[in-house]
């Protein structure tokens, strides 16, 4: 029985007339460990997916199976890294951690809870500013808060919607890392959203690129046979890295070609022009 | 941890030594400095240009009120009236001045005559409580009320009055407007349920909220020989001034990021937790904003309702003199208008500065 799995979702917004169906028909299992990674252009759907496997919404049709049991609301199971990081911004580093460890381990002293926070700031290298408020931090050292609240909370998956989707690409890279070797350390579950090829392919175990809305829907899936610590400078000369990245951009190059003749359509418009006033007056 | 703490000592060091080395050293700081003296000279030279304007505007009315008084004078009584009348104006004889706009220098007279009257009734209480120190000593100990001093306030007395009312009247919008505001906002439908009330009265002026606060309290005073003109006036101000903060509340409170929602979900947090940790805090610039405006309200409607109420402050001050008419009547008014400007300027700048310590940025933790 798989992890996570996902049972012929649809998602509609908006009733009557305006629905526009979302997600169409999304099926999807994930097992215990694995790190899958799903592409897709921005605008595509994919934050819906990740709000439906959160359970902050709830599918139009279809099931969504966390362990076997449908998903009904957030659970401290299933921890997630926000696309906008989400700080409060009236607290400390220290304060928005405590806030979720609190939650997390209600029946744990605060000396403990303290320490929680302390190690996993520790572990995203954020120590010095840990009674900075997020306004004092640069975008990269946010999302690591961010990572931070979302470990510290010792959920058995990570749901990452875009984490590092707004850095540039230097951080990028290094929290790439960093994200790695966490979860290397206790193989948790991990599912990440992104709109970066290499960043899923460097990532994940399985990528599976999202079709775009509307009716937006999951392709074929592809597998990713290296070997990990994976090395970032090594992979570019990788036969079989070059290969998975054609591949994969090749067809979502193809849905975005498609998008285009279809968006090329001609309307045929009435003959019409303005009326003439001359001699009118 | 050592080096941090010897690292922020010195940052200390070079802050203190900053403003030295902007005269002394850079170039670009003396520009600074010449910008700052040029700006603070603005500002005087328009202060100075406000004065000589009124200086001559008040100087041109009172000759044309000078003038009058001799022509009416001239033609009603005659021309030895007249010259009388001209020769007592001119003069400077307080009994027969015009009666017109003070000019600065009145008025900065008028200022110095009230404080000096303060001392003056400071020392009458003073020996007041001293001759009575033994009465009251024995009426308490017979359980009676001791007795007070009853004589005019100084006009400190009547500013410290009007500042304590203006608190009172603020503290009252505060606790009611709030948490009203705070569950108007979580709740749409006590929201629909509330409206139309809000709508109705936030527009009602302060002279006939005075009126209904009057009824009420005059009623429950009824047996109660007690001086109630302070609770009707600070009533009346904070049921005035809430509704900004109210208004505000509700919708700060109403449109709280949808992703601090999220997060509250993700985390799991409870209605209380999820109201107390992330909706409060996370609209308390506009509840701030709100309570501003509220200070600012409160400190303008007093005046009215001061004077309605009887209650000794500066709005009845004002409201005395002008039916005084005494010589100096009009420049103590004008005092009294200088007193309420400023510490009206005074409050709204405490409470902006409360409110940027409380704000912050909407995508701050974006």
């Amino acid at each position: 029985m798989a992890y996570l799995e996902l049972k012929n979702i649809y998602k509609n917004y908006g009733l009557g007339n305006t629905t526009t169906e979302v997600l169409s028909n999304i099926n999807l299992s994930i097992e215990e460990g694995e790190f899958v990674a799903i592409v897709g252009f921005t605008g595509s759907g994919k934050t819906t997916l990740v709000n439906l496997i959160n359970g902050l919404i709830t599918p139009t049709s279809g099931q969504v199976l966390f362990k076997g049991k449908e998903v009904k609301g957030t659970s401290h199971e299933r921890g997630v890294i926000f696309q906008n990081y989400s700080l409060l911004p009236w607290l400390t580093v220290s304060q928005n951690i405590f806030m979720a460890v609190k939650e997390a381990f209600p029946k744990e002293t605060k000396t403990v809870l303290n320490d929680i926070v302390a190690m996993y700031v520790e572990m995203v290298g954020l120590t010095p500013a840990i009674n900075k408020r997020p306004k004092e931090l640069s975008g990269g050292m946010r999302q690591r808060v961010a990572v931070a609240r979302a470990l510290a909370m010792k959920p058995e998956m990570i749901v990452m919607d875009e984490p590092l989707g707004a850095l540039d690409a230097l951080t990028r890279g290094n929290l790439q890392d960093e994200i790695l070797n966490i979860w290397e350390k206790d193989k948790r579950t991990a599912l990440l959203i992104t709109n970066d090829v290499d960043e899923g392919i460097y990532m994940a175990d399985r990528i599976i690129p999202l079709r775009p809305d509307p009716k937006a829907t999951l392709g074929p899936e592809f597998k990713i046979d290296l070997e990990r610590p994976r090395d970032k400078t090594a992979l570019n000369d990788n036969i079989n890295f070059k290969n998975t990245r054609n591949a994969i951009i090749e067809y979502l190059m193809d849905i975005g070609n498609e998008r285009k003749v279809e968006a090329q359509e001609q309307i045929l418009l009435p003959e019409i022009a303005p009326k003439s006033f001359v001699g009118y007056f | 941890m050592a080096q941090n703490i010897v690292l922020k000592e010195n940052k200390k060091k070079l802050i203190l030594f900053k403003p030295i080395e902007i005269i002394f050293k850079s170039k670009l700081s003396k520009n600074k400095l010449l910008l700052s003296f040029k700006k603070t000279g603005v500002t005087l030279v328009s202060i100075l240009l406000f004065l000589m304007l009124w200086h001559f505007g008040s100087q041109a009315l009172y000759n044309k009120e000078a003038s009058y008084k001799i022509n009416k004078a001239l033609t009603e009584q005659g021309k030895v009236a007249a010259d009388a009348e001209r020769a007592c104006i001119y003069s400077g004889k307080n009994s027969c001045q015009p009666n017109t706009l003070p000019s600065p220098l009145q008025v900065w007279t008028s200022l110095q005559l009230l404080i000096a009257d303060h001392y003056v009734i400071k020392a009458d209480k003073k020996v007041f409580e001293e001759q009575m120190f033994a009465t009251n000593k024995a009426l308490i100990a017979k359980g009676k009320n001791k007795i007070t001093y009853t004589g005019r306030p100084s006009f400190i007395d009547i500013v410290l009055t009007s500042i304590k009312t203006v608190f009172a009247g603020f503290l009252l919008a505060l606790l009611i407007a709030v948490p009203i505001g705070i569950i108007i906002g979580l709740s749409p439908f006590l929201k629909s349920a509330f409206n139309w009330f809000i709508q109705i009265f936030k527009p009602v002026s302060p002279v006939v909220w005075y009126l209904l606060v009057f009824m009420i309290v005059k009623t429950l005073y009824i047996g109660n020989n007690s001086d109630n003109a302070f609770v009707i006036s600070f009533i009346s101000v904070g049921l005035c001034a809430m509704w900004a903060t109210l208004v505000n509340t509700a919708m700060g409170v109403a449109s709280v990021d949808k992703d601090y929602i999220n997060v509250a979900k993700v985390l799991k947090l409870g209605t209380f937790q999820k109201v107390f940790k992330i909706i409060i805090p996370s609209s308390l610039p506009l509840i701030f904003t709100g309570l501003r405006i509220t200070l600012s309200v409160a400190w303008m409607v007093l005046i009215a309702i001061e004077l309605l109420a009887q209650s000794p402050g500066l709005g009845l001050f004002v409201w005395e003199e002008f039916q005084n008419g005494a010589n100096d009547s009009n420049s103590k008014i004008i005092v009294a208008m200088f007193v309420i400007g400023i510490i009206g300027f005074l409050l709204d700048r405490f409470m902006l500065s409360i409110q940027q310590m409380v704000s912050f940025n909407k995508n701050e933790g974006i």
